[in-house]
């Protein structure tokens, strides 16, 4: 076998290849995260709004017409516009890298589905400014609310609202034929299904829930907005419909979108804790096919979402079982983790402490979720801010939290330089602690009978909402540290070694950061498992000569 | 480093004592976080809220000892595993044990299985479970909640809700409201419609929550078991004034409640409660008034308006 000689003068690429239709999985993957962060803020900035809201009983910052705009928004372009975009990011930066292909299966497809997100942030965005101002029915967006127009008009913020979902609802379709397609074909030679990466796994599952998901919100989304511009009765009683198919529409997509999310946070634990422990995953195999345990289960349990709907009594009661189960392989993966961090020689780097954190947030939106899954409980809750404090600790303190970790962890392999640890242990104090008084707080909240959504409240409310607001002015000025480092370490960071964290994969067998084609012809051998610490195993065939090429390569560029 | 439960296999007769001790204190935690959780919820005012917060409290217990077992690990590992400064070799390599990976499989599954079958009884009881037959063709009216003694002959109310207000009816004594009144101890079955979008019928003190769906007429039981003024909230978002659309529940005696009916009955009809009409009367004043929105139905025309200024009891 010929070895790749990596030359260490390749031609720098030209920072412009990052606003064009560039077809390279590692550029796509860079453009996701920016573009998503950018959608961050204005989400975060509505989020400030929210909470300035309602640290006062009252509606007295923004028109109730405003606040129901604004936290429909929030909702919106976090979801949409944010953290499927940063996943997909994440996503395209490390699948092709993990599994030693050299981009995606369907590059220009990628960059399509890419580019659709601008597309579609901008039709959401500009609904800001159209007469009568955004969506305003939350991002379920029920009928009859949502089909109201109360000014009549042909382009109104619902239209442009259900437009942009059904795009982005596209750009995920093409972006899940992109990774199930690359994952399942392009492995490299001897990377059997039990030699892959967790994170792969994950998202395999993930994107596989995305292909049979999609489609029934996406023509419940169209149904909607025909019922909205056209006049149809899909869902309006007074013409045979009935709303509550919507629901059912909705939540057989948007409960897996739940899972979505999180199972590629869960390979992303799965693959950061190894490395700061230094020990193998613990139970690999059995880790690797709960994922797809909860893809099975996930499918099945969307009637939660609507237990007082008028959903009959079989219904409630199945689906109550069915929701319960997903916490039996959930907690296979909390256990394994735990396994694998018992007796390690662990590491507080800034990735870990987010995994960390991340972990003790999740378990405890786990032990909410079981809470909201038993029927009785969930009728009380149900709609109230216990709800939205269980979902903002599965998405920031889990979710977001994970992404961190990643985007900490994995920076040094795509940018080639070193993000600043003191910075980055700042973000994770501030986050860890602004989420959980954001977030805390909204639990009793809920159990004291605040309903979500609303723009004023009964001053028994005050309390907590207060404690609330303050920890998310917190959250908000958590992202300063972790922009700054982004950006300072971008342009002036350490240059970064090809393995900087003496991490076990096959993406730390390329230079940082990798060529436009990743291993090129020269793709190794995978011979073992993941995860191989402390076990004195190569990776790959010729392991030794290839850091051995690489070590060479960066001596020679520092002394340059 | 001394032995400890950390040493794993190596179990000293003081590691496991400790071991036990700390299970020990965590249980002492849970029963306590049980006994608090009572404390989180309203005060009960109908035959639902006792056994629902008996389920919760339940979970509650059960959840702080999962939480407070999964972060005693994690605390553990934090502190006492920790790489020495300069360490760079890689940990003893365990990748995996078949025999933990089914206990921890089977814990959980029966745990949250005890759970299940506790809130399955608990919905039996409570009768929250619709019919079998959801064909509402051919049932008009679904009937929903309430143990079956709030199924007995009960008083029948009408609730018509609206963009954005609360309309109750009394067939039998000729009356409407815009404040909700129920006698205690008695079972009351409301018959929710609406007559615009989606709302929820949610009075957090009864614990009892159910969506009205427009073009659906929904039989909705329960019994009050406490004298006292509550609140009644939209639960569903329905809009603009979602957050206003709100009324008083007064649970009062039975001789108050007959004398409350007989009295509302010789009222003329006047406009009821409506936060959202004043509300858009006053924006439209505005130099800015804010995005578009749905003006509000006008209040319904009722014997008794009520206020929505009372304190409340929860």
């Amino acid at each position: 076998m010929t070895l790749a000689t990596f030359p260490a003068s390749e031609p720098k690429p030209s920072w412009t290849r990052y606003f064009s239709f560039n077809t390279d999985a590692k550029v796509i993957g860079i453009q996701y995260i920016v573009l998503a962060f950018f959608f961050f803020l204005i989400g975060g900035l509505l989020a400030m709004i929210i909470r300035g809201e309602l640290i006062t009983p009252e509606a007295d910052l923004v028109d109730r017409t405003v606040y129901n705009g604004i936290y429909t928004m929030h909702g919106t372009i976090m979801l949409f516009l944010f953290i499927f975009p940063v996943l997909n990011g994440l996503n395209n930066l490390l699948i092709p890298t993990m599994i030693g292909a050299p981009d995606m299966a369907f590059p220009r497809l990628n960059a399509v589905a890419f580019w659709l997100v601008p597309i579609f942030g901008i039709v959401l965005i500009a609904s800001f400014f159209v007469p009568g101002g955004p969506a305003y029915s939350g991002w379920w967006s029920y009928p009859p609310v949502s089909v109201q127009n109360p000014l009549g008009h042909l382009v109104n913020g619902q239209g442009m609202w259900l437009t942009a979902v059904a795009l982005s609802g596209v750009s995920s379709i093409m972006g899940a034929v992109n990774f199930v397609t690359t994952i399942i074909r392009m492995r490299a030679p001897g990377m059997t299904w039990f030699r892959m990466p967790v994170f792969c796994w994950t998202a395999l599952a993930a994107q596989s829930l995305q292909l049979i998901g999609l489609p029934a919100l996406t023509g419940g989304a169209v149904m909607l907005l025909f019922d909205l511009v056209a006049g149809t009765t899909f869902y309006d009683p007074s013409g045979g419909g009935d709303p509550v198919l919507y629901q059912h529409f909705f939540w057989f997509y948007s409960h897996p979108a739940v899972y979505v999310i999180i199972l590629p946070v869960f390979g992303i634990f799965s693959e950061l804790f190894p490395v700061y422990a230094r020990k193998p995953l613990f139970g690999y195999v059995y880790v690797s096919l709960a994922s797809f345990i909860i893809v099975g289960l996930g499918l099945i349990v969307w009637v939660h979402h609507f237990f007082t709907s008028g959903v009959p009594q079989w219904m409630r009661n199945l689906f109550m079982v069915n929701t319960m189960l997903i916490s039996v392989p959930t907690g296979v993966k909390v256990f394994a983790w735990l396994g694998t961090l018992w007796r390690g020689k662990i590491r507080l780097t800034t990735p870990m402490l987010f995994c960390l954190g991340g972990l003790f947030n999740f378990v405890f939106a786990g032990i909410t979720g079981v809470m909201l899954a038993t029927v009785p409980v969930d009728i009380h809750v149900s709609n109230t801010y216990f709800v939205v404090g269980h979902f903002h600790y599965v998405i920031y303190g889990a979710a977001v939290m994970g992404i961190f970790a990643a985007i900490y962890h994995w920076f040094p392999k795509f940018i080639g330089r070193m993000p600043y640890e003191g910075l980055g242990k700042l973000h994770f104090l501030l986050t860890f602690i602004g989420a959980n008084i954001n977030f805390l707080p909204m639990h009793p909240l809920g159990l004291m009978g605040m309903p979500r959504r609303v723009s004023s409240y009964d001053p028994e409310f005050a309390f907590w909402n207060v404690i609330a607001s303050l920890g998310a002015f917190l959250l908000g000025v958590s992202i300063i540290p972790f922009l700054l480092n982004m950006i300072s370490s971008w342009v002036r960071g350490p240059k970064a070694t090809h393995n900087p964290w003496n991490a076990i994969g096959l993406e730390w067998l390329l230079p940082s950061p990798p060529a436009e084609d990743n291993f090129g012809e020269h793709v190794p051998v995978v011979i073992s498992r993941p995860y191989g610490y402390g076990l004195g195993q190569p990776l790959v065939e010729h392991q030794a000569e290839i850091e051995q090429l690489l070590t060479a390569a960066e001596l020679q560029e520092a002394s340059r | 480093m001394t032995p400890s439960p950390a040493q794993g296999p190596r179990f000293s007769p003081l590691s496991v004592v400790a071991l036990v001790g700390w299970v020990g204190l965590l249980v002492a935690l849970s029963v306590w976080m049980g006994q608090q959780a009572y404390h989180w919820l309203p005060l009960q005012a109908s035959t639902a809220a006792p056994l629902v917060d008996g389920l919760f409290s339940f979970e509650t217990a059960v959840g702080t000892f999962v939480f407070g077992g999964v972060i005693s690990v994690m605390v553990w590992v934090v502190l006492m595993h920790r790489a020495e400064k300069y360490d760079e070799t890689d940990a003893e390599p365990i990748e995996g044990n078949t025999k933990l990976e089914v206990i921890w499989t089977a814990i959980p599954f029966v745990l949250v299985m005890a759970i299940a079958v506790y809130a399955i009884r608990v919905n039996t009881s409570l009768g929250v479970l619709g019919p079998m037959e959801h064909i509402h063709q051919d049932n008009p009216v679904e009937e929903v909640g309430g143990t079956p003694g709030d199924r007995l002959p009960a008083e029948n109310i009408e609730v018509v809700a609206r963009q954005w207000s609360w309309e109750f009816r009394y067939p039998a004594a000729n009356v409407s409201s815009t404040e909700l009144h129920l006698a205690v101890d008695q079972p009351v079955t409301f018959r929710l419609v609406s007559e615009d979008v989606l709302h929820g019928f949610f009075v957090p003190a009864f614990r009892l929550k159910q969506d009205v769906v427009p073009g659906r007429a929904i039989n909705f039981n329960l019994t009050p078991t406490r004298e006292g003024r509550y609140r009644l909230r939209d639960s569903q978002f329905s809009g603009t004034w979602f957050a206003a659309n709100q009324a008083d529940v007064v649970v009062e005696s039975g001789d108050a409640h007959t004398a409350w009916l007989s009295q509302a009955e010789k009222l003329p009809l006047q406009s009821g409660i409506s936060d959202a009409v004043d509300e858009y009367a006053a924006r439209a004043k505005r130099a800015n008034p804010g995005w578009a929105t749905v003006p509000p139905a006008p209040p319904p025309q009722v014997n008794v308006p009520g206020s929505n200024n009372f304190p409340h009891d929860a």
